[in-house]
């Protein structure tokens, strides 16, 4: 099914591989709880990440692209599929495999930063134990010196070091935002899942974190999945941007290539559906008909073909292959 | 600023204020904001959660909670089609009265960034939407719900027979909001105020919207009040544009002029803050530092103080800034803008 | 459109802090779970007015024997339902302090029944007085009781006697420390069946969770007096008083579990979902640590408003079944038994004294209740 070329071979570069990933949600009913259905949040999705690389996953709500993050970190087991993670001693590890105890070591590697900064902080925990918190699990730091160093992660984070003892609710959104980065980045991981991290902020405090982000990618060698609605931003942090749709990747490129030359018609009415700030400008829009596709009753062939103004016989028959259409830019499309 | 003796203008705020009472003291919400809607033009109001702009438009729709005091003058110039000797002073109406409930929804209607609000869900969509036909337009069931029908169809809600008597939560989000529209709607309202009306949706289903309200408008020559935080819809749907910033307006122009000629380092820095794909680069962001301060007992000083790059301890740090007249129809509140013509508007 | 609303979560900071005085503002920031609940309640009045009355209570009926002028069992065989003693402060235009008029009997000529006429004898009434000895707490012996005549012996009755006899003033402090330990109590076996049963069913899902919340449909379907009767009823009859009484708190507890495990069970699922539990699995924390010190927590405010909540209704249950006769049983007294003399009409026109442990019922029932309203405001202070 997926060109097995790009995917398989072992490079030294890769930090995570994804292979394909399904995480079917039953549908249940009655008392006994009989499974009537599956709800395909993410159905067979293959994707990697180097090491120091960004790649952004957009889509509308609804299209698995949290799920996926999710599965990756193994907050969500997923249905099917391989996830392998580099770890900091250079081994390859299979984490859907991977042991309970296993697996919260590797935690120490990969974090995630969440889309809403209230809920994602513990209301009853002071900003001292929320950031120590991995490394208390981890068993990697103590008394006086763990206090030093969640000073000095608050000031990287560019918060004040004297506000140790302030409970979240003291703390505006950008500022809640900065905690749960400092969190992430306590048990100095090499990979970061940013979950719409910037999407419940204003824009002028949504740059901030944005710059924040990248900076802190530049000095720690940070890997992001960057998961986001938002293309304009997007645009801007990403190396790769993958491009989702009800549970399916079907386009996958350089964010130069995928902005410039977008070959999925998806990812064209995507592109063209976000307004421009600027009224001289006035866009050419591509108007998607109808509505998204329902995961738990996917149409038969290529999930997008029923909204799809280039769709012809086949795509209602067939599931596009994944391929190459030229190098490093994938696409599922029967018509690209 | 346009005033009475201007005929195009169906709506204008003096000096509008809101305060909410709080035990903690006074919450300044919106600070003496003067603006004028067009008829048949479209107002944005821009800025960033806690701005007051949500709130601007509660005033005008008298739907704050008991704790809000109103103050200042909003001025309707139209009731009913016909132009009014003496305005409407919406300000000062009781706002449970019933001369504020006669020009809620008939003159004035409210579009709301959540439908399932809006809506009841134990009534269908139909039967909401005819209630207020009846109650403002025409009293006849029957009529009324052909007009209900008519006006579901016209917002692009395909099969509107049926879908009238389907319930809001059996229609999708995009759906909910064109149905929300098309109550907003039905009784062809001189103004319609949309509060964030797309903030929800998906980008492919906000486009559909913001087309749709467009269309609309060109249709049945309806003033829009378009509230939002997001300049890039603002660029879409309005011709003057509201920028503001701690419940003040701290800009105030047409459309273009904000997006090509900005005077207020607000503006300027929240334009150069939002990332858009077209002038795509990996590096980093444009940001305002700081954060927006909590708007309750602030000292007497221009808002944007401290995280201006162009304050100055003496000048800006003293007194509130005064508006003004950069350009013909052009407002600014800074001390930094040179006025046009050395003239001062309050 | 609320201020809230569009304010964003800001806003809250206002009213909360409103609570608070102005030094307030600088302690906010740093100001726990529970200092925030606390200021929330202290804006609540009812709730702040009930909470000094309902710890006098629990301090006048957990020292019963100190603040009682005399003994429960103690029989004025002369003074058999004699009505309330007033207290005076003056004779004769004079302030003397606190006395009493001693109390003779006598028949009414008419209707033949004894009544009581004060005589001239003034008994003087002080405070630390020695009167019948007794053991504080079964523990230290002693006589000295907080308020009663100077002269040991002095026939004082606050709130009268009953028909033995007895004074029902120090009947009902000593009842009120049954009634009002026994809410405690079943309230504790409520706690753990609740958080035990609730707990599991939240948090392993599928068939327990089926099967608990059957049983809980099962039981909520049962009248409640009917269910506590037939439990009673159970139980043998020559039972010590101690263990009847530890019974009946689990019988209690039994049927009022319910209400709680319901509560725990959807806490645990919502706050299972809490985005902030997922970033502690993230982090690495273990199945004990998430439970522990994440989820636990985070519904402990809700368990107390609950429980506050069922005190009254646990103590009301007490009352109603000893009432009956089939809760506890004389010679334990409880507010429930000392009501049970006003079983007659005879004995509530003739001698309504009797009916005071009622108003301790209702004043403590009435205490609960308001603070619990206010406990369910300051419940979630980040609302």
């Amino acid at each position: 099914m997926r060109s097995a070329e790009a995917l398989t071979a072992p490079d030294p570069n890769r930090l995570l591989e994804v292979r394909g990933v399904k995480k079917y949600f039953p549908i249940t009913k009655g008392f006994l709880k009989r499974t009537v259905g599956y709800v395909r949040a993410v159905d067979d999705v293959d994707m990697y990440i180097n090491k120091g690389e960004t790649l952004a996953l957009v889509g509308e709500s609804g299209c698995g692209k949290t799920t996926l993050g999710r599965c990756v970190l193994q907050a969500i087991k997923p249905t099917a599929g391989e996830v392998y993670f580099t770890t900091r001693k250079d081994e390859r590890v299979d984490l859907t495999t991977l042991p309970y105890d296993r697996l919260r070591v590797v935690r120490r590697d990969m974090q995630m930063i969440f889309q809403d900064p209230y809920a994602s902080l513990n209301p009853r925990m002071t900003t001292l134990n929320i950031i120590a918190e991995p490394l208390v699990c981890h068993r990697l730091m103590s008394g006086s010196r763990l206090r030093g160093y969640v000073r000095e992660l608050m000031e990287t984070v560019g918060l004040n070091p004297h506000h140790l003892e302030r409970y979240p609710h003291a703390f505006s959104g950008g500022q809640r935002q900065r905690i749960g980065i400092a969190r992430a980045l306590a048990t100095q991981p090499r990979f970061l899942v940013c979950d719409e991290a910037v999407s419940a902020l204003d824009v002028s405090v949504q740059a901030q974190i944005l710059n924040l982000l990248m900076d802190l990618q530049e000095k720690m060698n940070l890997s992001y999945l960057f998961i986001s609605h938002d293309l304009g931003v997007v645009s801007h942090i990403s190396d790769r941007v993958g491009v989702m749709y009800v549970g399916h990747i079907v386009e996958l490129a350089d964010t130069a290539a995928l902005f410039d030359r977008p070959m999925h018609p998806y990812t064209k009415a995507l592109l063209s559906a976000k307004p421009v700030a600027d009224p001289r400008r006035k866009s050419h829009r591509i108007m998607l008909e109808g509505e998204v596709a329902n995961p738990s009753k996917l149409p038969p062939g290529c999930p997008f073909h029923p909204r799809c103004r280039e769709a012809a016989a086949e795509c209602g028959e067939r599931k596009p292959e994944w391929r190459e259409a030229e190098p490093g830019h994938y696409i599922a499309c029967h018509r690209a | 600023m346009p005033g009475k003796d201007d005929d195009s203008v169906i709506l204008e705020m003096r000096e509008t204020r809101v305060r909410f009472k709080m035990d903690a003291g006074l919450l300044k919400a919106v600070d003496g904001v003067s603006l004028s809607l067009r008829k048949g033009a479209t107002l944005g109001i821009v800025g960033e959660s806690g701005c007051g702009k949500s709130v601007t438009a509660g005033a005008v729709f008298r739907t704050l909670p008991s704790y809000a005091e109103v103050g200042g003058d909003i001025l309707l110039y139209e009731k009913d089609g016909k132009r009014l000797d003496e305005p409407i002073n919406i300000a000062k109406l009781n706002p449970t009265g019933p001369e504020i409930r006669g020009i809620r929804g008939g003159n004035i209607a409210m579009v709301f960034q959540e439908p399932m609000k809006a809506f009841s869900p134990i009534h269908t969509v139909g039967n909401q939407i005819i209630e207020a036909i009846r109650l403002h337009v025409e009293p006849d069931e029957g009529k009324a719900r052909r007009i209900a029908i008519d006006t579901l169809g016209l917002v692009g809600i395909s099969s509107p027979e049926q879908r009238i008597d389907e319930y809001p939560h059996q229609l999708s989000g995009g759906m909910r909001q064109r149905a929300m529209i098309a109550m907003a709607l039905s009784c062809k309202p001189a103004i319609l105020i949309a509060d964030e009306p797309t903030t929800a949706l998906d980008v492919t289903v906000q486009a559909q919207v913001l087309d749709l309200i467009n269309k609309l408008k060109a249709e049945i020559n309806t003033s829009v009040i378009y509230i939002t935080h997001d300049l890039g819809v603002i660029a879409e749907t309005s011709d003057e544009v509201a920028v503001m910033y701690l419940g003040k307006v701290v800009e105030y122009c047409a459309v273009d002029a904000l997006f090509h000629d900005p005077r207020h380092p607000y503006t300027r820095a929240l334009l150069r803050s939002i990332p858009t794909a077209d002038k795509r680069r990996k590096g980093r962001f444009d940001s305002i530092r700081g954060t927006v301060p909590y708007p309750m007992n602030l000292p007497e000083r221009c808002g944007f103080f401290d995280r201006c790059d162009l304050a100055e301890e003496g000048l800006c740090g003293r007194s509130a800034a005064p508006m003004v007249e950069a350009a013909p129809g052009h407002f600014a509140r800074c001390f930094k803008v040179e006025p046009y013509a050395a003239k001062e508007v309050v | 459109m609320t201020a809230d609303a569009t304010l964003g979560g800001k806003s809250t900071r206002g009213p909360l802090l409103g609570g608070g005085r102005r030094k307030a503002r600088s302690s906010y920031e740093v100001a726990s779970q529970w200092r925030l609940m606390w200021w929330k309640f202290r804006k609540h009045r009812m709730a702040m007015a009930a909470l000094p009355i309902i710890c006098i209570m629990y301090l006048l009926t957990m020292c019963c024997e100190f603040f009682a002028p005399t003994l429960p069992l103690t029989r004025f065989k002369s003074h058999k339902d004699c009505p309330p003693t007033a207290i005076h402060l003056f004779r004769e235009g004079e302030f003397i302090g606190p006395y009493i008029l001693r109390k003779d009997s006598g028949m009414d000529p008419v209707t033949y029944r004894r009544v009581f006429v004060d005589t001239d004898e003034v008994v003087k009434m002080g405070f630390f007085v020695h009167g019948e000895p007794y053991k504080m707490w079964n523990l230290i012996p002693t006589d000295i009781h907080f308020f009663g005549p100077v002269e040991s012996g002095g026939e004082f009755f606050l709130m009268g006697t009953d028909s033995l006899g007895r004074d029902v003033f120090t009947r009902a402090l000593y009842g009120g420390r049954v009634s009002l330990s026994f809410a405690v109590v079943s309230i504790f076996f409520t706690f753990v069946i609740g958080l035990t049963l609730g707990g599991l069913s939240g948090y392993m899902g599928g068939f327990v969770d089926g099967i608990v919340q059957r049983a809980i449909d099962v039981i909520m379907s049962i009248p409640g007096i009917p269910l506590w009767m037939a439990l009673a009823a159970a139980l043998p009859k020559d039972m010590s008083s101690y263990t009847r009484y530890l019974f009946m708190c689990v019988i209690m507890s039994l049927v009022g579990w319910t209400g709680l495990g319901r509560v725990v069970r959807g806490k645990i699922l919502s706050v299972r979902e809490e985005e902030f539990v997922t970033a502690a699995r993230l982090s690495g924390a273990t199945h004990g640590r998430v439970i522990f010190k994440h989820m636990i927590p985070m519904f402990m405010s809700y368990i107390i408003v609950s429980i506050t909540g069922s005190i009254p209704a646990t103590i009301l249950g007490e009352t109603s079944l000893s009432f009956l006769g089939l809760g506890l049983q004389a010679p334990t007294i409880s507010w429930g038994t000392l009501l049970q003399d006003c079983q007659t009409i005879e004995a509530i026109a003739q001698q309504p004294w009797k009916m005071f442990p009622a108003l301790f019922i209702v004043v403590t029932v009435l205490m609960f209740n308001f603070a619990g309203d206010g406990l369910r405001d300051a419940a979630d202070p980040y609302k």
